[in-house]
């Protein structure tokens, strides 16, 4: 490895764990789709800033891009308060016309501006490293490595301060505001690190890929726990994990490295969306399924507790009766069995104690409309689940 | 070049012809099922779909080697909807809200696609040029064929849309109503839904990835200003989208260095701004006249109250007194009280007002109607 490949992703690294932790709140407040608007509308106010610096690393031209960003906020709430449109048409309109007006700056001005809306969308990791920050004669490192890591120890100094009013504020906004913590400085702070993060990233990963930095391990670690600080540190192991695979993988294809980093988020997201323990899809799956089962089951011991005659106690009338297909059948009348709730004798059913015992319980809970009993209940009848 | 010029360039000109008729009939087609989108609140679903139909549009290139437009298109049909079903899937299945789902799908398969298209770039096959042309849309590349193809599906859109108004309609405003008459709800939303895809993939090439989503919300919102009537709104919204197309055309025409993509958006943006300000019932500029009149009207009755209050006292309705124990009062000014002695409500004379015969029963009533309203 060169020193060129370490810094490279040193930098990646450091951007995955600045974008993580802002990324983390913005999931939490369903705000993800503002990152997305963020992203695209720092562009007027980045060509504004390169005017005026002619320096794309420059702090003004930082500062000013992330002060379009809050802009954006405060035109997409401003635009939401008049009640003409809802939040995301609101969020939709703003940042395309931003973008556009970016956009049209930059072509007005191509002759005379070293700005391309493709390297400002997509960014170039690659040549971070040759852009040196040369302190007094001293070569010090990639100005962007600077920049990225003064922008981490700012987020990550805030996080530590205000980490119980992110919380609070986060999971229950009027509690927050009747501690004293003003939402509303809490929201636009959050709103400025993100945007200064983002701009900050941009030309490292390019604006829209900063996105996917913000909001794919957040939401890959959401998935894996409830815990707030378990979730923080998942989504920067998430990021920081991708942002290294993905530099080899592109290293491996010669391709873009943002690219590569978002299709590791990608895989890592997908991974964990098909087979996380609990909220994976198939843990879902599974569990319908198995729900499906038990309330078929409760269906069937109800129906053999208002029956005492023995035609409507016969097996092959559950079929008949009950409409179900063979198969279904055969698996509520095994779970039955090995749960020990009904006995067969010739082909005709009939509950046992513990089936009836159950089945009473069931239906006073069902009368009493505490339906949700009946899952507790569960845990203490059933041998096995279905 | 003047205007007439212009007119005459864009009726003899092939390429102004073949751009203008093609942003004209897409500003058409997105804006009508925009409408859709903006009152079925998926107006970022737009969004996030032309972001996912990018590693489409390359995969595409890769299986084929060809670039005709057509076969990207179906590339980025393809990965567009797997795109919307997967976010439909993240939406239904796990606990992740849909905001979140739609940045995902959206940087992450854009991600991929510019994986892709780097990947693409590096091989020594010389024919990959311009498929970046899909990342910001170039309608100068719009070819007569193209138009066609766009003017089919439109129609097929236009004749669905017709046959499925009903439908579309009632699953619009009341989905568990829809369910509970017998409709299959599930066909109606991917139909309308693919729909959406179809129309977002059909202008990829003319505007782009990026801004794709404000020609789709765009058109709509205007049009939501002007009406409550879902037919009204859809045919506003198309034809505002068509003028987007055209006045987009034209000035990026008239001008060196402009692509066509940013100024329709622009243009389709200055409809939004023009809606929200001067629509009568909802735009901003009558609600604060209106706003400002009850205002005003406000003061006017808190006056005469006031006064009323005074009056009540005295045997004689007509008996005058000084205009100084007004001065205390909130809601007076000289020209409320201007007001009322133009209405005949007060007379003056002097430093002194009195109230008339008709104000007084104006006064009075309007207590009545007060209390009326209170009760």
């Amino acid at each position: 490895m060169s020193s060129a490949q370490i810094e490279i992703q040193l930098i990646a690294s450091l951007v995955a764990v600045a974008c993580a932790i802002p990324g983390t709140f913005l999931v939490l407040r369903k705000m993800a789709m503002i990152s997305d608007a963020i992203s695209h509308s720092i562009l007027p106010g980045i060509v504004i800033g390169f005017f005026i610096t002619q320096d794309l690393n420059s702090p003004l031209l930082i500062l000013l891009a992330a002060l379009t960003g809050i802009l954006t906020v405060v035109l997409v709430e401003y635009i939401q308060k008049t009640g003409l449109v809802k939040e995301d048409t609101a969020i939709g309109l703003v940042f395309p016309a931003l973008f556009s007006i970016g956009v049209i700056m930059i072509a007005k001005n191509a002759n005379d501006v070293h700005l391309d809306v493709d390297a400002v969308l997509l960014g170039e990791l690659a040549f971070a490293p040759f852009d040196r920050l040369i302190v007094s004669g001293v070569d010090v490192g990639p100005k962007s490595l600077w920049i990225i890591g003064s922008i981490l120890i700012i987020t990550i100094g805030l996080l530590f301060s205000f980490f119980k009013e992110l919380k609070v504020s986060t999971f229950d906004a009027g509690l927050a505001a009747s501690l004293g913590f003003s939402p509303v400085v809490i929201h636009y702070g959050l709103m400025t690190v993100s945007s200064v993060t983002t701009v900050g990233a941009f030309d490292a990963v390019g604006a829209i890929l900063v996105v996917a930095l913000m909001i794919a391990p957040a939401a890959t670690a959401y998935l894996l726990t409830n815990e707030l600080k378990r979730m923080l540190i998942y989504a920067i192991c998430f990021g920081v994990f991708s942002a290294i695979s993905g530099y080899w993988v592109a290293h491996w294809l010669d391709a873009s490295i943002a690219g590569s980093i978002t299709t590791m988020l990608g895989l890592i997201f997908l991974i964990v969306y098909l087979f996380a323990p609990r909220k994976g899809i198939i843990a879902v799956l599974y569990r319908e399924k198995q729900q499906r089962t038990e309330v078929s089951l409760l269906t069937f011991l109800l129906h053999l507790k208002n029956h005492t005659e023995e035609r409507e106690r016969h097996v092959n009338h559950l079929n008949e009766h009950i409409n179900w297909q063979k198969v279904r059948s055969k698996t509520v009348l095994d779970l039955a069995l090995k749960n020990n709730m009904i006995q067969l004798d010739k082909n005709i059913v009939s509950l046992t104690e513990k089936g009836e015992d159950f089945t009473s319980q069931a239906i006073d809970y069902i009368i009493t409309n505490e339906d949700t009993q009946i899952e507790d209940m569960k845990d203490d009848f059933f041998l096995f689940r279905g | 070049m003047d205007i007439t010029e212009y007119i005459k360039l864009v009726f003899t000109d092939y390429t102004l012809r073949t751009i203008t008729l093609g942003t004209a009939i897409l500003g058409a087609v997105t804006g009508m099922l925009g409408s859709f989108a903006v009152l079925r609140k998926q107006s970022l679903l737009g969004d996030a779909i032309s972001h996912a139909a990018l590693p489409g549009i390359a995969i595409a290139f890769l299986l084929t080697g060809a670039k005709d437009s057509n076969t990207l298109l179906l590339g980025a049909l393809v990965s567009g909807l797997l795109g919307t079903f997967w976010i439909r899937g993240i939406i239904s299945k796990t606990h992740l809200k849909s905001d979140t789902a739609l940045g995902l799908i959206l940087s992450l398969f854009f991600g991929f696609g510019m994986l892709l298209l780097t990947f693409i770039q590096k091989q020594p096959n010389a024919n990959q040029a311009g498929l970046d042309k899909y990342l910001f849309g170039q309608a100068a590349t719009l070819l007569e064929s193209d138009v066609w193809m766009m003017t089919i599906v439109t129609s097929i859109c236009l004749f669905v849309l017709l046959l499925f108004w009903k439908e579309f309609k009632i699953l619009l405003f009341d989905a568990d109503y829809t369910k509970t008459l017998g409709f299959n709800t599930k066909m109606i939303d991917i139909l309308i839904t693919s729909f959406i895809v179809l129309a977002i993939v059909l202008g990829l090439q003319t505007v782009g990835v990026v801004l794709m989503s404000a020609m789709l919300l765009a058109p709509a919102a205007a049009a939501r200003q002007w009406t409550n009537s879902l037919s009204v709104m859809v045919f506003l919204a198309a034809i505002f989208g068509a003028f987007s197309g055209v006045f987009g055309t034209a000035i990026s025409a008239s001008q060196n260095n402009l692509s066509t993509g940013p100024i329709i958006v622009i243009v389709a943006s200055i409809f939004v701004l023009f809606s929200f300000i001067f629509s009568p019932s909802r735009g901003l500029l009558f609600k604060q006249i209106r706003f400002i009149k009850n205002r005003r009207d406000l003061q006017l009755h808190k006056t005469l109250a006031f006064m009323y209050n005074i009056v009540e006292s005295h045997e004689n309705i007509s008996h005058p007194h000084a205009i100084k124990i007004l001065n205390n009062f909130q809601g007076y000014t000289k020209s409320t009280l201007q007001k009322l002695v133009s209405k005949n409500y007060v007379t003056l004379n002097g430093g002194m007002w009195s109230l008339t015969e008709e104000g007084f029963q104006a006064a009075s009533n309007l207590y009545n109607q007060q209390n009326d309203n209170n009760e």
